[in-house]
């Protein structure tokens, strides 16, 4: 029920690998048999096998769907689910489970007003173990639906592994000259109204942590300057237009602080709080040179940004208040000297970033405390890393499949999903879980 | 016996007409054209001072129009001198050796017409990073800016921005399209409207 401890990572590598090589079987056997399936071992104690049996009422097909693959994509767990089959009813047959591989059972209703009625079962100790209510919105299959569905899986996937997953949670990202928005599961792609035109371009799309602010890098005919929105009342906010450019901005994790990067004559690390309307203040000193794409650690304290102050891109870290600037990429990886677009990850522990390896970008994280480095891609360009709020998932831009299309990997067992199927797709900005907002 | 009487009156005017010239009793309002045989109706004279003018008007306005095209020719070639783009290497801010005659062109146009402002906007290929490329295109424009400065233009009268990798004049995946997109635009934002040529 534990998963590995990253500083195990490598240890537990050839057994994800050998995990993955099974899967395929496991697959194809889904595909062929209906009813029992026997034989299939799920390395228990890494990835507990659950079963989510079909479920019984209105739109109950979608839903054992979306909890299915929702457990699926969170990679902490093996999700189980034969095709068909009736919903269960009476006392469940623990032992069949058992022999299954099902370490747990999600026993699942929608209820004649609307909500979701869950029950899981652990198997080993033969009884329902935890059972829950959801309301559901009205509107079966809408987003709004979809999102409350997806928080049931998260809250299921809490039961299981004792850590909430991020299924309830989305994804901006820059397409056509604007941003989009899309489901943690590839679903609802669509355009939010910010930008879309060469007169009005958005890029670098940043989260607040309470999931209700975006900030953006609007480029118009004029140049760049950072806007701030409102999604809850549709409200638009100007919190930088200093000459010359203004791009990347990010929030703090306490939200009360937005840096971005800023100048004319070369680019600092600026800091504002952009709910009082004070003036920013400057973080870094360029001198002349570019400061770019800064990412808080998760306690505030520091931010790691992209510079070419020793003559090309690299990754440093300087304290909030400006002080104590350091590279943090300066080991001898890789054959170019272009390290950029960091992004800290919420534990704290690595700081995702993007660096060329014979030309090409690829993403790679760094672990903030020994400086060691792990190279997470290899196929096609791969970059502009952002972690998901497990600190667990990273989602990026990728060329392997053509266009740039955003891919999400688990940097644990390095699982890797397409996420976007648009025209073309960059920049993704993974949400904080949106347990609260709309 | 109708046709010969007619031409008698005409002959008649005539000569009344070449009289009244001849005693100057009154301001003719222009000499009377030379006497033709059949010499024209007097009455003709006006409608013919209006063609003369009319050609003297178009020659004028030829003349006019030439020299404006002259002058427009020149204007372009003044606003396409400021306006001729400068490039960049790869992941680079300097100006290159090649370059400095595009940007030493712009300076006597720069300094004739103290009232121009420009803005230039630096842009970038899209290799490196979306978003390192706009602090990069910021770089590019800066340096240009410090080579105009240095040359003696006020700092004040350039504003620079970037564009990054989003406004790209070529496409593909290639030195010659990159090489092209490496590059700082020149715009006019103040002034244009009444620029001279450098002396």
């Amino acid at each position: 029920m534990t998963r590995p401890r990253p500083c195990a990572r490598r240890r537990w590598r050839p057994a994800i690998f050998a995990l993955a090589a099974l899967l395929p079987a496991a697959l194809a056997a889904q595909d062929t048999t209906s009813g029992v399936r026997i034989g299939l071992t799920y390395t228990a104690g890494t990835r507990p096998g659950v079963y989510v049996a079909p479920v019984a009422g209105a739109f109950a097909d979608s839903v054992r769907a979306m909890l299915s693959r929702d457990l699926d994509y969170g990679d902490r767990v093996t999700a189980i689910t034969p095709d068909g089959g009736d919903p269960l009813t009476g006392a469940l047959n623990y032992p069949l489970y058992a022999r299954l591989g099902a370490q747990a059972v999600v026993q699942a209703s929608v209820t004649p007003s609307g909500s979701l009625h869950v029950a899981l079962h652990d198997i080993a100790a033969a009884k329902v173990s935890m059972v829950g209510d959801f309301p559901l919105p009205q509107t079966p299959l809408s987003p709004e639906w979809r999102l409350a569905v997806h928080g049931v899986s998260d809250e299921v996937e809490r039961w299981v592994t004792g850590t909430r997953g991020i299924a309830q949670s989305r994804i901006l990202f820059v397409r056509d000259k604007g941003l989009w928005i899309v489901d943690s599961d590839g679903a609802n792609a669509k355009p939010i109204g910010i930008g879309g035109s060469t007169a009005v371009t958005a890029l670098s799309p940043a989260w607040h942590p309470s999931g209700r602010y975006v900030a953006y890098c609007e480029m118009g005919d004029q140049g760049t300057r950072i806007v701030m929105k409102d999604l809850q009342t549709g409200r638009s906010q100007r919190i930088s237009a200093r000459p010359g450019s203004n791009l990347t901005p990010a929030f703090s994790p306490d939200g009360n602080t937005l840096a971005f990067a800023a100048g004319d004559d070369g680019t600092d690390i600026f800091a504002v709080n952009p709910f009082t309307g004070e003036q920013p203040h400057r973080v870094t000193v360029s001198r002349g040179q570019q400061d770019s794409s800064p990412t808080f650690s998760p306690d505030g304290q520091h931010i790691a940004f992209t510079s070419n102050r020793l003559g090309h891109p690299e990754v440093y870290i300087v304290d909030a208040d400006g002080a104590n600037v350091e590279v943090l990429t300066s080991t001898g990886f890789g054959d170019q000297l272009y390290r950029s677009n960091p992004d800290w990850s919420p534990d704290g522990r690595r700081v995702a970033f993007q660096s060329q390896i014979n030309g090409v970008f690829q993403v790679m994280t760094i672990n903030a405390r020994d400086r060691s480095v792990q190279a997470l891609t290899s196929e096609g360009r791969n970059e502009d890393p952002t972690w998901a709020p497990d600190g667990r998932h990273i989602v990026f831009t990728s060329t392997r499949s053509g266009a740039k299309q955003l891919w999400v990997l688990d940097t644990e067992t390095y699982r890797m999903r397409q996420l976007t199927r648009v025209g073309s797709a960059r920049q993704g900005a993974w949400s904080p879980r949106l347990d609260n907002a709309k | 016996m109708f046709v010969p009487r007619r031409s008698t009156a005409a002959l008649l005017m005539a000569v009344v007409a070449l009289s009244a010239c001849k005693s100057k009793p009154a301001p003719a309002p222009a000499p009377a054209p030379a006497p033709a045989a059949p010499a024209k109706p007097a009455f003709n004279k006006d409608s013919a001072d209006a063609a003369e003018r009319a050609r003297a008007a178009a020659a004028a306005a030829a003349a006019a129009a030439e020299e404006a095209r002259r002058n427009a020719a020149a204007l372009a070639a003044v606003k396409a001198t400021l306006a001729k783009v400068v490039y960049f290497d790869y992941d680079k801010d300097e100006i290159r050796d090649d370059q400095k005659a595009t940007l030493e062109a712009k300076v006597p146009i720069l300094t004739s017409n103290p009232a121009l402002r420009i803005r230039v906007a630096g842009h970038t290929d899209d290799r490196g990073s979306d978003e390192y490329n706009i602090a990069l295109g910021q770089r590019r424009a800066a340096s240009v800016k410090r080579y105009l400065a240095a040359r003696g233009i006020a700092d004040t009268r350039i504003e620079t921005i970037s564009f990054g990798e989003e406004r790209p004049v070529a496409s593909g995946e290639n030195e010659e399209a990159w090489s092209q997109n490496r590059r700082a635009e020149f715009e006019i934002i103040g002034g244009g409207d009444s620029i001279k040529a450098p002396k």
